[in-house]
């Protein structure tokens, strides 16, 4: 072997994010949470933030984000993760701050909280991960759940003349004049996750750039209460969740309000 | 005699809901947030005008649940911070003092409350007072409560608030109403005794040097939630045993024995004031701290009197306590009115009544 085929040989190709603990996951077979922690991970260590970062956490199945990512992390209560984030970033402005919540916790409990949040521009990041579903509580309908899609509160699948539409907040939020990113990303092939982490890079840079709001929507699985098989899951996001909750980045702010 | 003493400090005339705000300034804190309700708008506006030329943070939120959780994050940084509303936005921040109680976060909560339930009107009234004392959140969530019966305790006691929420790592609660709110007086802004509050180590505010760590309600492994709860139920019994807080108000040799808080108190020591002119021996216990109750005082002086006479502005809250706190049930009684003050001819004629009674 030459010298030089031994460098390649050594070369890594994969790692563990610095910022991401070393941990079995506890995550449910073919559930994008673990994909969506290791890009935001990733994104912490491209910009070199673990030691300044406070991460908020929410409630459901996103809560255990303390578990996995290396930063601070306070918790909030249920769908008030942007007010926590708020007092942590006006208490400490030279910080990194993200919330991290799914779509029971950001589309319905919260949804005060997000809007008010995001129309103030506070400068924080949220990560939103969307699986149409609660996953924690056992599967109930969640604001983003598609119409006629079974759920254990829908039983004969979601009608709107009951129930309502789904919400779609990235680009609900992208109206807001305090925000400065806001996207939709998925995470189901190799070609999405690669412009989620683009798009989750931007949203972290529009915070330190002190730009306003930023916020990536996930198009998240729940196999397990979906009833699906975790490549089934997989599927349904690529098929029926994008026709509905199209991929893209809804506003994107070339400058700052105030410099 | 403390260093203060010799500090030349000018009296001031304010309301007492501007006092809170001094008490708040002097204890060094620097970051508010607020959602407006009567009676206590003179707080936020005082504080609007004031965080920010001092390098602070004020914030108007979009709610009370907003507010009480831009605590919980403020908090979590280390820093003091507080905020103020009334009965129907406490309600909505029962659920962030809960989670404050539980991540053992240290904040302010000043209650100027009126008159309920539900919206209720905006005439004072003391009928918080449950709420206040008998948890302030679910999960069996409790918190000291101080009640200021002038403006020189809206003054004092928040100091006093921010101490005790930096020792022992809990929110706070100052219950007032409105007229102790509204009403202006002259007080002396003597510096805070009490010394700046130790480094917090625990505080979130990136890892830098150590490794990461959370602040945080939910324990799900194991009988983690088990030992938490022993371990805020030992906070509890460390702030009772350090904490508890009493006026005594010529009790020596009373016969007639007044407990009372806050605004009705000043009252009543009006009231005792009349009655001891006409050699009627009536005394009072003022509890300052509503939690933890002052228990033994209450006990003590019940023991020796021959009638215990609870007055509040609500239709009996603390009664309840007082019971509790003696076997000499018999001796109590209760004088109240839920939405305003008995005016000191009532009581005077009451006081007289009930000695009259005894002779
Ligand atoms: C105030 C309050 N209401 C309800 C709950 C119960 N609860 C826990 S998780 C959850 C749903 C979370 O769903 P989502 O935000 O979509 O997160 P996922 O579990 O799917 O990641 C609910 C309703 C709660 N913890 N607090
Ligand atoms: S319940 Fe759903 S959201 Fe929660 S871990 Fe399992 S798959 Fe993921």
């Amino acid at each position: 072997m030459s010298g030089n085929e031994k460098r390649a040989f050594d070369r890594p190709v994969f790692e563990r994010p610095k910022s991401l603990v070393d941990v079995k996951t506890h995550f449910c077979p073919g559930c994008h949470h673990g994909i969506a922690h290791r890009i935001v991970a990733e994104a912490i260590d491209h910009f070199d933030l673990r030691e300044k970062t406070v991460g908020v956490a929410c409630v459901g199945c996103s809560v255990f984000l303390y578990d996995y990512i290396d930063v601070d992390v306070v918790e909030a209560p249920h769908g008030r993760a942007p007010a926590v984030a708020t007092g942590v970033k006006r208490a400490l402005p030279d910080r990194f701050v993200f919330t991290y919540q799914g779509d029971g916790d950001l589309a319905a409990i919260g949804t005060s909280e997000i809007i008010h949040a995001a129309n103030r521009g506070e400068n924080i990041t949220v990560i939103f991960i969307n699986n149409t579903t609660y996953g924690m509580t056992g599967g109930q309908m969640a604001p983003t759940t598609m119409l006629g899609q079974r759920t254990s509160t829908t039983p004969y699948g979601r009608e709107f003349s009951t129930a309502g539409y789904p919400i779609k907040m990235a680009e609900l939020l992208a109206q807001l004049e305090g925000v400065a990113f806001s996207a939709r990303v998925a995470t189901s092939s190799p070609a999405q996750i690669r412009k989620a982490k683009e798009a989750v890079r931007t949203a972290f840079d529009m915070q330190i750039r002190r730009m306003g709001l930023s916020v990536v929507e996930f198009l998240s699985t729940c196999p397990t209460n979906w009833g699906m098989k975790p490549n089934d899951a997989r599927k349904r996001v690529l098929g029926e969740m994008i026709d509905f909750f199209p991929l893209g980045t809804f506003k994107e702010r070339k400058q700052a309000d105030f410099v | 005699m403390s260093d203060m003493a010799n500090v030349d400090v000018q009296r001031e005339f304010v309301k007492g809901n501007e006092a809170i705000c001094h008490g708040a300034i002097a204890a060094g804190c620097r970051h508010y947030f607020g959602y407006p309700i009567t009676p206590q708008n003179d707080i936020p506006e005082y504080m609007a005008a004031h965080m920010g030329p001092l390098g602070g943070v004020f914030l108007q939120a979009e709610s009370e649940v907003a507010t009480i959780n831009m605590l919980l994050g403020t908090a979590a940084t280390g820093k003091r911070v507080m905020t103020s509303s009334s009965g129907p936005g406490i309600s909505l921040m029962q659920e962030g003092i809960s989670y404050m109680a539980g991540s053992e976060l240290p904040a302010v909560i000043v209650n100027i409350s009126r008159s309920g339930p539900g919206l209720g009107g905006i005439a004072p009234s003391q009928g918080d007072y449950f709420q206040a004392v008998k948890g302030g959140g679910h999960g069996g969530c409790r918190i000291p409560v101080l009640a200021p019966h002038s403006v020189q305790e809206m003054y004092e006691l928040t100091m006093l608030a921010f101490d005790i929420a930096d020792r022992y790592r809990t929110p706070v609660m100052i219950l007032g109403d409105a007229i102790i709110g509204q009403m202006k007086e002259p007080y002396t802004p003597a510096p805070s005794k009490y010394p700046p509050p130790a480094p917090k180590s625990w505080a979130t505010v990136g890892c830098a040097g150590r490794s990461r760590q959370h602040v945080k309600s939910l324990f799900l492994k194991d009988d983690d939630i088990e030992r938490h709860n022993w371990k805020l139920d030992e906070k509890i019994h460390a702030i009772e045993a350090a904490e508890t807080r009493a006026e005594s108000y010529r009790l020596d040799d009373a016969r007639i024995v007044l407990v009372a808080f806050g605004t009705a108190a000043r009252v009543c020591k009006t009231v005792i004031q009349w009655a001891r002119k006409e050699g009627i021996p009536v005394g009072m216990i003022r509890p300052i701290t509503l939690f933890p109750f002052p228990k033994q005082l209450v006990h003590e002086a019940a023991g020796k009197a021959d009638v215990v006479v609870v007055i509040e502005m609500n239709t009996g809250q603390m009664v309840e306590d007082v019971r509790i706190a003696t076997s000499h049930h018999e001796k109590i009684r209760f004088i109240g009115k839920p939405c305003a003050m008995p005016t000191p001819d009532d009581l005077l004629a009451d006081i007289r009544r009930i000695a009259g009674e005894l002779s």
